[in-house]
């Protein structure tokens, strides 16, 4: 990969995992010689052309990249902006999880791991790495909230048919904090063996910055999708900002083009003033969880507060330490999309576009819908907005029929 | 100079390791782990090891959690783990606290650098802290004079031993197994060998934590190692008593079955 002196994003990290003020590594001693054997698997690869060809070929052959750019035209009728939806739920495994996953199962092979362990929320992506782990045969291992796996039922199925073990996890608030320190618990004990693949571009130096760059061509393909398409860069991009990885991954690519707006939407629940949201940045302050410095939902004494979205994907408690840093250097802004404006847009666009989408990624398109009328008005024209749609909505069909009340009474 | 060092010293004089003793601030409450404390220090645990609760703990297991869990579910804040603190070291007993990061960095470095210190505590124990990240916690622990010990691990390589133990001061805390605390049937193959190997670079003292729950098992590790830290098994007794009687009664029994084990090493 090309490092660009004019490109302030390759400037970051540093060596240690800084991002600023933020990142670095905050765990147990014992984890340290597993970080840096795969900070140093991930440097070697990251520049063997070996790699990069199976890692391109996978990408390409086996999950479908590069996903589409599709001009939404009936949702853009409707929204006063041009809106280019980057396709990432057509994806195998339905979201841009698998761009990540793919990268770390082939980084735990040639560290000589066997065994791979995931936390997820969702359930997203520990279906995407019980993906990838039946794929090159690994074994796998998928702590979930217990709260979680009642929530996602299907998806624990889902785990289990592609051959993972998945452990409900009934420590603290059952969700998905919980199950990462689970994760992180069963790797400090097993890390001779086991690749912890972690599902966001959060947690200690090296993975925020491996995980954006395994998901980075979500940005390069729509950049040039859009300079093919319009014949110019977008006005915007937007995406949603759980822990933060869809969000980077297509956000990466734009960073040096300061004409390009970055906007991240974070889960804003039943609203952030209500104090039950999962809005870190908005609503968060800094501090140290899951190994990184960020922005977290903390009370006075840093103990982590309980996060709450509709969104099961978005709703964790702090974010990727890049997106800290991009919000300090007002390089990328963060805004809250509640839960109704989240589900409005989830309407919109299954009725306009034939689309269902994740209710992680109706945030990117409420967001995009709630910024077009003064992003127009500052252009002075109609603006161009790449959305980064990054799951679909299969997984959501019962949270969206309970909410919308369309299910036959059971 | 170092705070804790006195306990290391006298317990070398007299022949045998230091017994250490964890217990969750707050758990089962604030007077609840006073008490705890003070009837450890009572049957010859030499050093309380205050552990400060907190809602993510990775280096925890399952007996920890659930003391801290319960410990915040009843509102312990971190200024009453400096009360508690301070009623246990007037007891003459050496108070060291263990802590992850983000509860002293949301208190201010320096500002509980110098709390702790006027409440009489010797030093903090870092489980998710490096000596990398450590820079404030470096500068505080030097002005307030306080101790600070790292963890070193058995995946730790010899240049990570080295620069870890030059960043520590008092004792180092050595993590016998890969994994989280809590008692074990058997104590671990890994942990003499990694004391041996800081014995090479280091002539602090080495205290070595996670799996010990009997007087047997202090008495072999107090074999090898400078202080033996036990957490789980004690907050066990109070975690599975019916009533707090029944519990301060089983804590005195074990901590006095550990104080007679760390005085009967196995050589």
């Amino acid at each position: 990969m090309s490092v660009d002196a004019a490109d302030p994003a390759a400037q970051v990290p540093d060596a240690a995992g800084h991002f600023g003020r933020f990142g670095g590594r905050f765990v147990p001693e014992a984890l340290v010689a597993a970080l840096d054997e795969l900070d140093a698997a991930y440097r070697k690869a990251m520049t063997d052309e070996a790699f990069r060809a199976e890692f391109d070929g996978l990408l390409r052959g086996y999950a479908g990249t590069p996903s589409l750019l599709y001009p939404a035209t009936r949702l853009s009728a409707r929204a006063g902006a041009r809106i280019l939806l980057k396709r990432e739920d057509l994806n195998h495994t339905g979201a841009h999880k698998v761009r990540n996953v793919l990268g770390q199962a082939l980084l735990t092979k040639r560290m000589g791991k066997t065994r791979v362990i995931a936390e997820t929320g969702a359930g997203q992506h520990g279906v995407a790495t019980a993906t990838a782990a039946a794929l090159f045969d690994l074994e796998c291992v998928v702590y979930m909230g217990e709260v979680d796996t009642q929530r996602q039922a299907l998806n624990v199925a889902r785990m289990r048919m592609l051959g993972a073990t998945v452990v409900p996890v009934t420590t603290g608030s059952r969700t998905l904090k919980d199950a990462m320190n689970e994760a992180m618990r069963d790797w400090v004990a097993n890390v001779d063996t086991t690749h912890y693949l972690i599902g966001t571009a959060a947690g200690p130096h090296p993975f925020p910055e491996l995980v954006r760059d395994f998901v980075r061509g979500i940005g390069e393909e729509a950049r040039q999708q859009c300079l093919d398409l319009t014949g110019a860069l977008p006005d915007a991009v937007a995406a949603c900002v759980g822990g933060g990885s869809n969000a980077l991954g297509i956000f990466h690519a734009f960073v040096p083009d300061t004409g390009v707006r970055l906007y991240g939407f974070e889960a804003g629940g039943e609203g952030v003033a209500t104090g039950r949201h999962a809005a870190s940045i908005t609503g968060g302050s800094a501090g140290v969880l899951h190994g990184t410095r960020t922005y977290v939902l903390q009370d006075e004494d840093g103990q982590t507060i309980e996060s709450h979205s509709i969104s099961a994907g978005l709703d964790y408690p702090g974010v990727g330490p890049e997106h800290a840093w991009l919000h300090d250097q007002g390089r990328a802004t963060y805004l809250p999309v509640d839960d109704d404006e989240a589900m409005a847009a989830f309407e919109l666009l299954c009725r306009t576009e034939g689309i269902i989408p994740a209710i992680e990624s109706s945030h990117a398109l409420a967001g995009a819908l709630k910024i077009a009328p003064q992003l127009a008005a500052e252009l002075g024209r109609e603006p161009v907005i790449v959305v980064n749609l990054s799951g679909r909505g299969d997984k959501d069909v019962h949270t969206a029929g309970q909410y919308f009340g369309i299910l036959d009474k059971e | 100079m170092s705070r804790i060092g006195v306990a290391f010293d006298k317990a070398r004089a007299d022949g045998r390791a230091v017994l250490v003793g964890c217990m969750p601030a707050g758990f089962p409450t604030v007077e609840g782990s006073i008490a705890a404390m003070k009837a450890m220090v009572e049957a010859g645990v030499d050093v309380i090891e205050v552990e400060i609760p907190y809602s993510d703990p990775v280096m925890d297991g399952p007996v920890i959690q659930r003391a801290s869990d319960l410990a915040l579910a009843g509102g312990v804040r971190t200024a009453d783990t400096l009360r508690i603190i301070e009623a246990v070291a007037a007891t003459g007993a050496q108070v060291v606290t263990m802590t992850y990061w983000n509860p002293i960095e949301q208190y201010g470095v320096d500002a509980f650098a110098r709390d702790l210190a006027a409440a009489g505590g010797t030093g903090l124990i870092t489980p998710d802290l490096i000596p990398e990240e450590a820079g404030e916690w470096l500068a505080a622990s030097d002005a307030y004079g306080l101790d600070r010990t790292f963890l070193v691990s058995p995946s730790s390589t010899d240049a990570r031993l080295k620069m870890t133990v030059e960043h520590c001061r008092g004792f180092v805390y050595a993590t016998a197994l890969m994994g989280v605390t809590g008692a074990r049937s058997q104590t671990s193959a890994a942990a003499p060998i990694l004391v041996s190997r800081l014995r090479e670079v280091t002539d602090l003292p080495v205290g070595v934590g996670l799996g010990v729950g009997t007087g047997a098992q202090a008495g072999t590790v107090a074999g090898y190692a400078d202080g033996v830290i036990v957490g789980s098994a004690l907050i066990r007794c109070l975690l599975d008593a019916q009533d707090q009687a029944t519990g301060l009664a089983a804590l005195r029994a074990l901590s006095a079955e550990l104080a007679e084990g760390v005085r009967n090493p196995a050589r």
